[in-house]
């Protein structure tokens, strides 16, 4: 098999790599924020009920925000757990749970991706938004800003300038996390390397895929680099 | 009637009472200078007037109406915006928006709640010239705090002096009834306090009111029309500038003012 043949084989699989790369992507940033907003979550149902003379388990009630809760335990949950189980889950799980019909591969995996990337993405969403000084806030608030104002006119582009640097570590690691996808028999561009191993038993293309990886996060990078120039404008 | 009542203000902060009871009484066009040492409660006044805290006790009344009382508990987010904008602040950290440009940090507030926030549709026409009329205003104070040179800057290319003019222009987009300042130079190096103080002096004019929140004496005494010295969540002493400078009635005020004007190298 030619270096030729083998690198329109591999592009083959490297398209689904990019699909996946690109989907997630996509849908994780804008999850991302919403889960951000649930981890953040101020909402407490029993606020009235507690007064300076309640006993401690009703000020412990009151100060219970479910919505915050309930947004932590889902995040510790899928960070806490290989993504590559989290896939096997979502593929095989409502088979094995419910006896329903299985997903498409790809449908189950770009699921179990997106949930994944937007749990860590919502992480570093709120790092940004607690490292932005209050004072920006107030200062918005005392010009009359509705809160939604102050967020997406005021913190949210300060925000963006901030997570830059992880947002991009993250991304680099997605590339190469799409790898995982074969579990479920997706065939990507590590799983297109070993059927080519397996039908020709040659072993470089193994090696070459990771030329691919580069390549493509080596592109990642300067585009991240030009990001982070542009926002470079004003500091602080 | 007085322009500004403030009546019985109470603030605590868990178990640490810091306002405790504060009174007084403000006409339209004059400039309150309130001193004191820090902890005294000051900038939490300042703090509540604003709304950026809420009061556990009292009552403030702009021109006879009712802004704020405490007893009210359903207030609004709404209500709050349209109340607090009675008010201007100006913070000792400035809290200028980096990301935009000294025009922009003035102009945004009005744009947003001209434009995005009109109640009707605004025809592009419209929106051209809303827009058209709060640029002109904004250069316009600008230029009064004297950065007409400034507009295209952002707020990190300009020294902390120019960084607070830009944050009083911005304040006074919004044509606040009653300007407050919380210790406007106390982030500033000495040479810089001057410009500022400058520009809140030239502020001074028959219908601006202002209260001014200051650890600078003579500023206080040459510019306020009345004094508050605070101590310990109270207010001390409250007359005129003459009065509370001149011949302080209260041991605590002349213990703090003898500290303050005490020149260290003499």
């Amino acid at each position: 098999m030619s270096f030729i043949d083998v690198t329109l084989q591999l592009a083959e699989g490297f398209m689904t790599t990019l699909l996946i790369f690109g989907v997630t992507l996509l849908c994780s940033i804008p999850l991302g924020l919403v889960i951000t907003f649930g981890s953040m979550s101020n909402f407490a149902p029993f606020k009235g009920l507690a007064s300076e003379a309640s006993s401690k388990f009703v000020k412990t009630l009151a100060d219970f925000k479910p919505i915050r809760c309930i947004t932590k335990l889902f995040v510790w949950i899928i960070r806490g757990t290989p993504l590559m189980v989290q896939i096997i889950l979502v593929f095989y799980g409502p088979g094995l749970i419910f006896g329903a019909k299985a997903l498409p591969r790809i449908t189950a995996v770009l699921i179990a991706f997106i949930i994944n990337y937007a749990c860590y993405f919502s992480e570093i969403y709120r790092g940004g938004i607690e490292s932005i000084p209050k004072g920006q806030y107030e200062a918005g608030q005392v010009l009359g800003m509705t809160k939604s104002q102050i967020f997406f006119k005021i913190v949210l582009f300060q925000v963006i300038k901030r997570i830059v640097a992880p947002m991009g570590n993250e991304i680099i690691t997605l590339v190469k996390d799409t790898s995982l996808a074969r579990v479920v028999m997706v065939v990507e561009l590590v799983q297109s390397a070993q059927d080519i191993i397996a039908q020709k038993a040659i072993i470089w293309p193994l090696f070459y895929i990771a030329v691919f990886y580069l390549l493509f996060s080596g592109l990642l990078t300067i585009l991240l680099n030009f990001l982070e120039k542009k926002l470079n404008y004003y500091s602080g | 009637m007085a322009f500004l009542e403030i009546k019985d203000i109470y603030k605590s902060f868990g178990k640490t009472e810091v306002l405790k009871g504060i009174d007084f009484t403000l006409e339209k066009g004059e400039v309150l200078a309130i001193i004191g040492s820090s902890g005294s409660g000051k900038t939490t006044l300042c703090r509540c007037i604003n709304f950026l805290e809420r009061p556990d006790r009292g009552v403030f009344l702009i021109d006879g109406e009712e802004i704020f009382n405490a007893e009210d508990k359903a207030y609004t987010d709404k209500q709050i915006r349209e109340k607090r904008l009675h008010f201007g602040m100006v913070f000792q950290s400035f809290n200028l928006f980096p990301q935009y440009t000294v025009l922009k940090n003035v102009s945004l507030a009005q744009e947003l709640m001209r434009i995005d926030g009109s109640e009707k549709k605004l025809s592009a026409a419209e929106k051209a010239e809303i827009r058209a009329d709060i640029d002109a205003n904004s250069r316009k104070l600008l230029d009064m705090v004297g950065l007409s040179e400034k507009t295209d800057s952002y707020p990190c290319e300009l020294s902390g002096g120019q960084q607070q003019r830009v944050a009083i222009a911005r304040a006074l987009a919004m044509k606040p009834d009653i300007l407050c300042f919380d210790e406007p130079t106390s982030a500033l190096d000495p040479e810089l306090t001057g410009e500022v103080l400058r520009v809140i002096r030239e502020l001074k004019t028959s219908d601006r009111t202002m209260i001014v929140v200051t650890h600078e004496m003579n500023f206080a005494r040459s510019v306020a029309d009345k004094v508050i010295f605070m101590a310990d969540g109270v207010i001390e002493e409250i007359g005129t500038p003459d009065e509370v400078f001149g011949d302080p009635k209260s041991e605590k005020t002349k213990a703090f003012l003898e500290k303050s004007l005490e020149n260290p190298l003499a």
